[in-house]
């Protein structure tokens, strides 16, 4: 345990390391390629006037009330979509259609829509989450191996106490996967969303990110870059690696 | 004489009747007749076996039975009434071991037992152990499902089927996927517990020497369309051993029958 952590600090310091090698090499100019010190200054200074923690507040109050919404109506779509065919022949086909349209393809009508508001933000964000929740749910619930309910109905279990207490339960690995698939999403929708939209409303890292490009800050740039980087990092270590060791401990599907 | 046509004894209460059980299965490439005039009649408390090779049919009657599939003619009754749906006085043993991989193995047992109305939760966990006791496996109670072996999934299943209560226990080819070793054990806790505790058990296999291990009467299937040829009632003391020479008799003369029924059917 030791060891891997070791292993991946030296390898982050490499990487910081062999950044501030290419910067002294003096192979592009300082204004494109800024040095680790002066990101990491930036870094500290928008901390402390807490423009930072503002942006990061109002990126995350996003994504979270987005991604929320995106799971409220997609899981439950997706259980429609794989138990009744003609649910699956409608909302699935849909889903499936404006799954692969990009995100990004969302903002120009979110913004005609509803302006430059919060809600065109978390319109861009649900757009981004439920299509592909909708499938992933979709697809898992279809893989259950059908002997599941099959032994569940001969115990007594029918209608509802099936759905909750079999079906959902025998596809959260699916489930969890989709979420998570999702929360990607819903992470990418938020910042195409920012960076393309001001709103007055709320100054997000999306914002921050592009005004660096507006101010030629190159330091901000990527040091927004980094924090956005390192949200998604701290989100999936402490909210779904968790449960997925659960889920490997009991389902046995742990990698030895 | 080992071959009886053996109709049921007037004193034994039929527990389920079957009359004129016929099968059809549409799929998109081929028309199936999978049960042909099927009439058979199983006492309370008995233990009977149906043995036929793949595709005779015996394992879609097994599932007409327990209510999960539907009979396209004829009629199935279980205590004079006739079977719609699942119930809990008919519990299904499988081949795989369906137990619920995200429910611990007491969680399992107790899956069924919350189902069945009237017992309150230290009640319930009570007979979850008693019956986990029954099959060797309390120490295991709090294990995951993935942690055990083939042989002990299949003990947990068959505390599963039992701790509900059912009157009629069905098993479809419970031991098919276990070692010789392990079948052997489990033959041994499946004649204890019968003996025990009594149910009615229809048990699917196409292994004849298991069948005459277990049954008291041993129906024999053929296939294209699912028939039953013959009825063997097997009158050796309990508990059996399936490797004693009478039993090998027996087994034998089964199997013997067995192949007259399916050789041509091969052959042509």
């Amino acid at each position: 345990m030791i060891t891997r952590w070791l292993a991946a600090s030296l390898f982050f310091v490499g990487l910081v390391v062999a950044w501030h090698v290419v910067v002294k090499a003096q192979i592009w100019s300082p204004l494109l390629l800024p040095s680790p010190a002066s990101v990491f200054e930036y870094l500290r200074t928008a901390a402390e006037d807490g423009t930072l923690w503002e942006a990061t507040i109002v990126t995350v109050r996003r994504l979270l009330i987005g991604y929320g919404l995106g799971i409220l109506v997609g899981l439950p779509l997706g259980l429609l979509t794989a138990s009744f065919r003609w649910c699956h022949d409608t909302i699935g086909i849909l889903a499936l259609g404006l799954q692969t349209l990009p995100s990004v393809c969302w903002v120009p009508l979110a913004l005609l829509w509803f302006g430059q508001t919060e809600a065109a933000m978390l319109f861009v964000v649900v757009m981004g989450t439920v299509w592909s929740l909708i499938i992933a749910t979709d697809n898992g619930v279809r893989t259950i191996p059908p002997i599941y309910s099959r032994a569940a109905r001969t115990m007594g279990s029918t209608g509802l106490h099936t759905w909750t207490h079999v079906v959902i339960p025998a596809a959260l690995p699916f489930l969890l996967s989709g979420m998570k698939q999702g929360w990607a999403f819903a992470w990418r929708s938020l910042m195409a969303a920012e960076i393309y939209v001001t709103i007055l409303s709320g100054f997000g890292l999306g914002q921050l990110l592009h005004y660096g490009r507006e101010l030629h800050a190159m330091d901000q740039v990527i040091g927004v870059i980094l924090i956005i980087i390192f949200i998604g990092l701290a989100v999936d270590k402490s909210l779904f690696a968790p449960t997925e060791r659960f889920m490997h401990r009991r389902w046995g599907t742990e990698r030895a | 004489m080992l071959t009886t046509e053996h109709p049921p004894a007037p004193s034994q209460a039929a527990k389920l009747v079957l009359e004129h059980v016929s099968k059809w299965f549409q799929t998109s490439s081929l028309h199936v007749h999978a049960l042909d005039d099927v009439t058979l009649r199983i006492a309370e408390g008995e233990f009977v076996c149906l043995v036929g090779p793949s595709g005779c049919g015996k394992s879609t009657l097994l599932n007409i039975i327990a209510g999960l599939d539907h009979a396209d003619r004829g009629t199935v009754q279980a205590d004079g009434k006739p079977i719609d749906e699942p119930g809990p006085h008919r519990l299904m043993m499988f081949q795989e071991s369906a137990l619920f991989p995200w429910l611990t193995v007491l969680g399992n047992v107790l899956f069924g037992l919350k189902l069945s109305n009237g017992l309150s939760a230290p009640e319930r966990l009570e007979k979850a152990e008693y019956f986990l006791e029954l099959v060797g496996l309390k120490r295991f109670m709090h294990s995951n499902v993935h942690e055990l072996s083939g042989g002990m999934k299949q003990r947990v299943a068959l505390a599963r089927a039992l701790a509900p209560n059912p009157s009629v226990l069905l098993m479809d080819e419970p031991f098919g996927a276990l070692d010789a070793l392990t079948r052997e054990q489990l033959y041994g806790d499946i004649q204890r517990i019968w003996s025990q505790h009594r149910k009615t058990i229809v048990f699917v296999t196409h292994n004849v020497r298991e069948a005459v291990c277990l049954g008291d009467r041993v129906i024999l299937f053929s296939p294209h369309p699912g028939r039953i040829r013959e009825e063997f009632s097997i009158p050796l003391p309990r508990p059996r051993d399936i490797n004693s020479v009478d039993l090998a008799r027996y087994a034998t003369e089964i199997t013997r029958v067995l192949k007259g029924y399916v050789q041509p059917e091969v052959a042509g």
